[in-house]
């Protein structure tokens, strides 16, 4: 069946069979690499994409369900230079192997759209859908902080 | 006695304007932009080809029989493999491992047989329609059992595999190697100690759970060329065992060639060869056609390396002043059906297993065992995070029976400089009772804190880490480095950036050398057509032994600049030097000239000819003062590890006595990284080490049924931390004891932070609770349940 998305602004219309997941179709057939496949199964939150606004797991997604919706991913935030939050990240050294940072970047910048102030607990509960090995996380958390204007008590 | 070392890094110097800063990661605006690439990440193109594996359900089997017919004629089926087809040994250290189960399996989860075909789901679909008869056998599923008397033998032709030579393999049983280091008379220290301290620990298996799972990508193309896009620590090692393993069909390693772009996170897990054969060698019978392999998170935990268990029998003994006389330590290695790797971590544990403590007499075993497990191997740590948990929990233990402070007990036996190790060498420069300083005073050592909540009590805890480097004494490391048109800089290494920040590092340390800023510098990924030679990124070895590769070639290169400079104006190269970008001279500080000027197209002379011509360097390194050659039955004579990273970890946690429960409040960590080239990186290690290793001791636990089959195998079940489970502070703290043959006096910190986490939570939980537990995990559970039946115990003494 026939689908028609906007992917960071660009109108698409896509032929989707009805078990297409929208992580596979993103990546495959729009060419949009950053949402990464790391369980399949929505633990580890690496296919992290914003759906109208809100991050939703690409990968327990169907891609009809796509539909008339509106996706954004790291490549649409950072399109005309890195916002505020990616300057700051990147500044701290926030991320080692980087897999899981483009993930990490829309949930906590869903975050900050909807709590401009947010405490270290709304950060740590923010991003506690997305397992980065790496870091200890602590890195990531104080430039989200620091986005955030240093941190609500 | 000390170490000669042949090379020693010309620089240490104060006045270091790029090494020692914090610079922001050179691969930082790719990772943070969505740029970066990983494997699966590359498109392919129409002609991508997919692959699935059929695996074994049983633990140990003999394969009767494998009928294909179905799944050959299954729609968008293009090829189907077995063992048959590919009918080679291969392995890292010892050659025990087949591309495809070939009579037998001997671990559930391992391949028999594969198929490529035009979609995964096709793949998927007719990997399910080939029918393996098994017959199937009694599984040994614990090292224990498996060196019983008359268990049965998992290798019967152990005896007749090719090891590298520093291995001992115990014919007709299943120790695949035996290391044993004997120093001194143990029998006579153990009867002349004031005390004796005797018991045993167990360690379990764990998962290395790096975010991305394995992915190769592997094609032969119409001119017999094969080439593998892999996400891996170690192209070369891969690229060398895949043309070892399929040499019989003809390939040579200028035919074979590795491609590694970003790897989203490796920990050993990457290292080696594991299911990139499978990739490769499928790919060798279906000509100019791309085809990728891509393991499930579930595949992820059960057919790559896992971290073996050990079960460690501990003895030691001390004298009433606190001097510790004699260590026995018994590694009984979990280390599952293949140890073509891990039988390198039991050989590394084996010759470090008295921890960073000077003991003169020491009898240590370290027996590598196999079992119907899925193959052990290089897990961060290498065998020391294992061994670390009893021996760092036995010291708490020794000194309290003495009636002496744990830390001052430590900062006794402390190795220092120049100490005789294990094995005949001498320790190298360190740092580790400034570190112990340090992490006690982070943690206010000594300073008995309470709780304001009456359900809830404080513990403190502090443990010791030391860690050698562990590879071949001839692993080497080589770099490449031209300059650009503008005076910019390309390197190319084949160090892997596994997150660690190693393109950063070495970056930084041409821009030491060469007065090239770090943001002038690009260092790439490996390729190995174009790339040079580096063994593998693993052993935290590669910002020491690439380093020098890179600060090597920087030397080299700044020798041709002068050379240019002193052919067209006749200055003494010894009164040259750079400064931002610019040569200058000391006897004339009217000269300067800029790199940007020269570097590529020469200076033209008066006569109006040309000097010079583009700048570019190599530089490669192998320690040449190391050898593995020792005595079998005593570990004695060799010179095997090139030097040890020593530190010392501290918590304070506090413990809900009903639940259980643990947050750590606080942590210290304090490493000798010899110099840190980049402080903010070694400050991401401690953080990012310590927070893996306390989850290996709070959450995570690897389950395995009585068939041998994994039962967690997924993040829903196999608890890894989220941001919620970390400390409430961690305190990196770096000690530069500077190592005389690192770039700048640096050495590797990469594995040790998670070393001695488990430990030191071990001690904190009994210094809250009085409770000791000896086997990992140490989760709410557990901890809740030790705590209830000692306070039984407790409540009867009291009637």
């Amino acid at each position: 069946m026939q689908l028609r998305t906007t992917v960071n602004g660009e109108d698409w219309t896509l032929d989707a069979a009805p078990a297409d997941v929208l992580l596979d179709v993103l990546r495959e057939r729009v060419g949009v690499k950053s949402p990464k496949i790391g369980c399949e199964r929505g633990d580890c939150g690496s296919c992290t994409i914003i759906m109208d606004g809100r991050t939703v797991r690409s990968c327990l997604v169907l891609a009809v369900e796509a539909d008339g919706h509106e996706i954004t991913t790291v490549e649409g935030i950072g399109y005309d230079g890195l916002n505020e939050l990616q300057s700051l990240m990147l500044g701290n050294n926030s991320f080692q192997c980087g897999f899981c940072a483009p993930a990490i970047v829309l949930a906590a910048t869903e975050l900050l759209e909807h709590n401009p102030n947010p405490s270290r607990h709304d950060v740590q509960e923010a991003l506690a859908g997305n397992l980065c090995r790496c870091t200890g996380y602590e890195p990531i958390i104080e430039a989200v902080l620091s986005a955030g204007g240093g941190g609500a008590e | 006695m000390t170490t000669t070392y042949p090379f020693e890094s010309e620089a240490t110097g104060d006045e270091l304007t790029s090494v020692g800063t914090p610079a922001v990661r050179i691969d930082g605006l790719d990772k943070i932009s969505g740029a970066a690439q990983f494997v699966d990440d590359i498109d392919f193109g129409p002609g991508l080809l997919h692959a699935a594996v059929v695996e074994s359900p049983h633990a140990y089997a003999r394969i009767v029989s494998i009928d294909t017919s179905e799944a050959e004629a299954a729609s968008g089926v293009v090829r189907v493999a077995t063992g048959a087809d590919f009918p080679y040994k291969f392995g890292m250290y010892m050659e025990d491992r087949y591309i495809f189960a070939q009579d037998y399996v001997r671990f559930v989860g391992e391949q028999v047989a594969g198929v490529v075909a035009r979609s995964h789901r096709e793949a998927v679909q007719a990997a399910k329609l080939i029918k393996v008869e098994y017959e199937v056998l009694r599984p040994l599923l614990d090292p224990k059992s498996a060196v019983a008397d008359g268990a049965d033998l998992i290798h019967p032709d152990l005896a007749n595999y090719t090891h590298v030579p520093w291995f001992f393999p115990e014919a007709d049983t299943n120790i695949a190697h035996w290391r044993r280091v004997r120093k001194g008379d143990t029998e006579r220290a153990f009867a002349e100690a004031d005390y004796v301290l005797e018991d045993t620990y167990h360690v379990p298996r764990y998962a290395h759970c790096a975010i991305e799972p394995h992915v190769t990508v592997s094609k032969l193309d119409h001119a017999d060329r094969l080439t593998v896009w892999t996400a891996s620590q170690s192209p070369h090692t891969q690229r060398h065992l895949f043309a070892e393993a399929l040499a019989p069909l003809g390939f040579t390693h200028k035919d074979v060639r590795v491609i590694t772009p970003y790897v989203g996170g490796g920990f050993g897990g990457k290292a080696g060869v594991s299911m990139e054969i499978i990739g490769a060698a499928m790919a060798t019978l279906v000509k100019g056609r791309p085809i990728k392999l891509r393991w499930t998170r579930e595949q992820e935990f059960y057919n790559t390396y896992q971290r073996q268990g050990v079960v460690a029998e501990l003895k030691v003994g001390v004298m009433n002043d606190g001097t510790i006389t004699a260590v026995e330590h018994k590694l009984y290695w979990d280390a599952g059906a293949y140890v073509e790797y891990g039988a390198n971590v039991v050989n590394a544990a084996g010759l470090s297993a008295t921890g960073p403590y000077r003991v003169p007499n020491i009898t240590n075993d370290s027996l590598c065992i196999y079992t119907n497990l899925p193959p052990g191997g290089p897990y961060r740590g290498f065998g020391y995070s294992e061994f670390h948990f009893g021996l760092e929990s036995h010291m708490d233990r020794l000194a309290e029976a003495i009636g002496m402070d744990a830390v001052a007990f430590r900062r006794k036996n402390a190795i220092v400089e120049g100490d005789e190790l294990a094995y005949g060498a001498h320790m190298n420069p360190s740092g580790l009772h400034e570190a112990i300083d340090k992490t006690a005073a982070a943690i206010d050592w000594g300073v008995e804190e309470q709780s304001d909540n009456p359900n809830t009590v404080i513990g403190k805890g502090m443990a010791l880490f030391w860690k050698a480097p562990a590879m071949p004494p001839n692993a080497s490391s080589a770099s490449f480095l031209k300059f650009n048109e503008d005076g910019s800089i390309n390197i190319t290494v084949s160090g892997m950036e596994l997150g660690q920040g190693y393109l950063t590092v070495m970056a930084q340390i041409a821009s030491e050398v060469l007065a090239v800023p770090v943001d002038k510098i690009r260092v790439e990924t490996p390729d190995t057509d174009r790339n040079p030679y580096e063994w593998q990124t693993v052993a935290s070895h590669v910002t020491w032994s690439s380093g020098l590769a890179v600060e090597k070639a920087a030397v080299e290169a700044r020798a041709k600049i002068f050379d240019v400079i002193h052919q067209v104006y006749g200055y003494e190269e010894g009164s040259l030097y750079l400064e931002d970008e610019e040569v200058k001279c000391k006897t004339d500080p009217s000269f300067s000239k800029q790199l940007r000027d020269f570097v590529i197209d020469g200076i033209q002379t008066e006569e109006g000819t040309w000097r010079g011509g583009p700048i570019i360097a190599s530089g490669k390194f192998m320690p040449e003062f190391t050898n593995a050659n020792s005595d079998p039955a005593t570990g004695q004579g060799g010179h095997p590890n090139v030097h040890y990273t020593v530190g010392a970890t501290g918590v304070v946690l506090e413990i809900d006595k009903q639940t259980g429960r643990i947050w750590v409040r606080k942590a210290a960590l304090a490493v000798d990284a010899g110099r840190a080239i980049n402080p903010d990186l070694v400050k991401g290690q401690i953080t990012g080490g310590l927070v893996q290793g306390l989850a290996t001791v709070l959450y995570e636990d690897m389950r395995f049924d009585e068939g041998g089959k994994m039962m967690n195998p997924t993040f829903t079940d196999y608890k890894i931390p989220t941001a919620f489970d970390i400390p409430d502070e961690i305190i990196p703290i770096i000690v530069e004891v500077p190592q005389p043959d690192g770039p700048f006096g640096a050495r590797g910190v990469g594995e040790h932070t998670m070393i001695a986490a488990a430990p030191v939570i071990a001690n904190a939980v009994y210094n809250a609770l009085g409770v000791r537990i000896t086997s990992m995990p140490i989760t709410q559970e557990r901890v809740a349940m030790s705590y209830l039946e000692q306070s039984k115990f407790e409540d009867k003494q009291e009637e």
